[in-house]
């Protein structure tokens, strides 16, 4: 009687230097008796990969943290974004403060060079585990200082948006989704507008309780009658590029008047 | 030498600031000191330069007694060439306070000299630029290694290479770093480091060579540039798009030595902690083996990073 194979875990490596995804792909060809793997594709950054990844629908992702476009933690972030998100493994040859973000939060990472038996006792665990919450990712990526993300991730008809956060304009709560305005349209976002907040300080500065200015998207200010929430005449924020006037609260007036020109 | 210079001229500005009766009379009285120190100061240092091999040879505290002599020397000697010109009159008493008044000028500085020695003496100066002496990014290391394990297989020969290469690369680094090493040395270290990086970087990394009229065998502190073309590496090819270029360059201005580096600057990659650490220590190092006479600068514009180090030229003796 023989038993059943089970099928080859389905894997997409991410690293932006060729030797290293090569070496990755040897250690799996040599792993192939105890834990069988099927390597699906390969990307040398992280907006390739986030394509490619949504093609083929991998088990699990290799991945590289420091890499240009977009890092692996950014990459991960918007993995976890997906209807049906793969494990993702870290590698790093050395980042010490990743490294002690990851112990942290429990994540597993791998360390280049990578070790045979490591990498099996990872790839076994991730199997188990299976993918990381974006809350988690949030935590690690502002526990490594690693600075914020480029993109902010939106779903649409089942894939993935990627909106460069340099040119999202201000971010808006609504009941539950987070609206984001570039100069051509907007986006919704699934994410909470105080999270946001944080992690883009340097980038954004908050109006009123539920809106985000880009601090160089302000162009000037006005006083005029508001849409209501604290009633009668207010400041109101003109931006470049686009027609809206933003309320600014009684609040907030105090730090946002700074950026009056 | 500039030390010298400014200590002197410090020296001069509190003794016209005593002179003058008034605080507002004191620039002129400034200048008129001036007109008297300045001609003594110069030809002094001239002749320090011309004896300062011999000199060396001297035991500090016979060195410093002759330079005190030579000083009232010159001094009396100034004294005799004015009076002789009409300019100032008085008798040997006179000509004595002024020897006197230069001896008293140049003790100070003899004392400060000897002191910043002590602080700066071969034991601790040794043991700071130990200290500072490049230490490769672990970040380096272990990708070379991961990139010379994914050789091994399949293209043994150049991975022997590349450990060749790195165990070249470690032992320069280990290397004492007391003594200048010509700038043939420094470059192909550099060379070394750059076919490292290009084996896991491949076409992303271009490097331009651009060396005008600079001797090979000009004296520059050893890893002076290794670490600059690591961060050029670290911070403007490795997390740019596409293939970037680092071009370095050398070239002579007078006395002088100029090497610089430039390397693009993607968006959104400030150069960070890491890079000024390295910067100040490359200049701490420039200060321990220069004092002032060299000097490096950075800059950012138009997304080029530029690294510009200036320094004497120097070449070994015969």
């Amino acid at each position: 009687m023989t038993e059943p194979t089970p099928a080859p875990l389905s894997i997409v490596l991410v690293d932006d230097e060729a030797p290293a995804r090569r070496r990755m792909g040897t250690l799996l060809e040599d792993l192939a008796l105890e834990l069988p793997t099927r390597v699906v594709g390969e990307a040398g950054d992280g907006e390739a990969a986030l394509e490619l990844i949504q093609q083929v629908q991998p088990d699990v992702v290799l991945v590289d943290i420091r890499m240009p476009k977009m890092d692996g933690l950014e990459l991960a972030r918007h993995l976890a974004g997906l209807p049906r998100p793969p494990a993702v493994i870290f590698a790093t040859a050395y980042d010490s403060h990743a490294v002690q973000a990851f112990d942290l939060n429990a994540v597993d990472y791998l360390l280049k060079p990578v070790r045979l038996a490591r990498l099996q006792a990872a790839l076994e665990k991730a199997r188990l585990v299976g993918p990381l919450t974006a809350e988690r990712l949030a935590k690690v990526r502002q526990e490594s200082g690693q600075g914020a993300r480029r993109h902010f991730s939106c779903h649409e008809r089942g894939r993935i948006l990627l909106v460069p956060v340099q040119d999202v304009l201000y971010l808006k709560a609504d009941l539950k989704y987070v609206t984001a305005r570039t100069r051509e349209r907007e986006y919704l976002l699934d994410e909470a507008l105080t999270h946001l907040e944080q992690e883009f300080a340097e980038r954004f500065i908050r109006l009123h309780r539920s809106v985000l200015v880009a601090k160089d998207a302000l162009a000037g200010f006005e006083r005029g009658q508001g849409d209501g929430e604290e009633g009668g005449e207010q400041w109101l924020a003109l931006l470049k590029e686009v027609p809206e006037k933003l309320p600014v609260s009684r609040r907030q007036w105090a730090t946002v008047k700074q950026y009056a020109k | 030498m500039l030390r010298i210079l400014l200590g002197a001229n410090l020296l001069v500005a509190a003794a016209a600031l005593l002179l003058a009766p008034r605080l507002e009379d004191w620039p002129q009285r400034l200048v008129e000191l001036a007109t008297w120190c300045e001609p003594l100061l110069l030809s002094t240092l001239g002749l320090l330069a011309l004896g300062r091999d011999w000199l060396w040879r001297l035991k500090p505290r016979a060195g410093q007694a002759l330079v005190l002599l030579l000083v009232m020397a010159q001094a009396l000697l100034f004294f005799d060439f004015w009076r002789f010109m009409g300019l100032i009159e008085g008798g040997w008493g006179a000509a004595l306070r002024a020897a006197l008044l230069a001896a008293a000028a140049t003790l100070p500085l003899l004392l400060y000299f000897s002191l910043r020695a002590r602080a700066f003496s071969p034991a601790v100066a040794e043991a700071r630029l130990q200290a500072l002496t490049a230490r490769i990014r672990p970040h380096f290391l272990f990708n070379s290694l991961n990139a010379v394990l994914s050789l091994i297989r399949q293209d043994p020969r150049r991975a022997e290479t590349a450990l060749e290469e790195l165990a070249d690369l470690f032992r320069a680094l280990m290397r004492d770093a007391r003594n200048l090493s010509p700038l043939s040395d420094e470059i192909a270290l550099c060379r070394q480091y750059l076919g490292l990086e290009k084996l896991r970087l491949g076409e992303r990394l271009k490097v331009e060579w651009d060396i005008v009229d600079v001797p090979d065998d000009a004296l520059v502190p050893p890893l002076m540039l290794q670490p600059l073309l690591e961060n050029a590496v670290y911070h403007g090819i490795e997390p740019g798009e596409g293939s970037g270029t680092i071009h370095i360059g050398f070239s002579r201005q007078g006395d002088a030595m100029v090497a610089e580096l430039t390397n693009p600057c993607p968006p959104g990659q400030g150069h960070h902690a890491g890079n000024r650490m390295a910067l100040a220590n490359i200049r701490e190092r420039l200060d321990l083996y220069y004092d002032l006479e060299a000097r490096l600068e950075s800059s950012e514009q138009n997304g080029t990073y530029r690294v510009r180090i200036t320094l004497p030229l120097r070449r070994p003796l015969p």
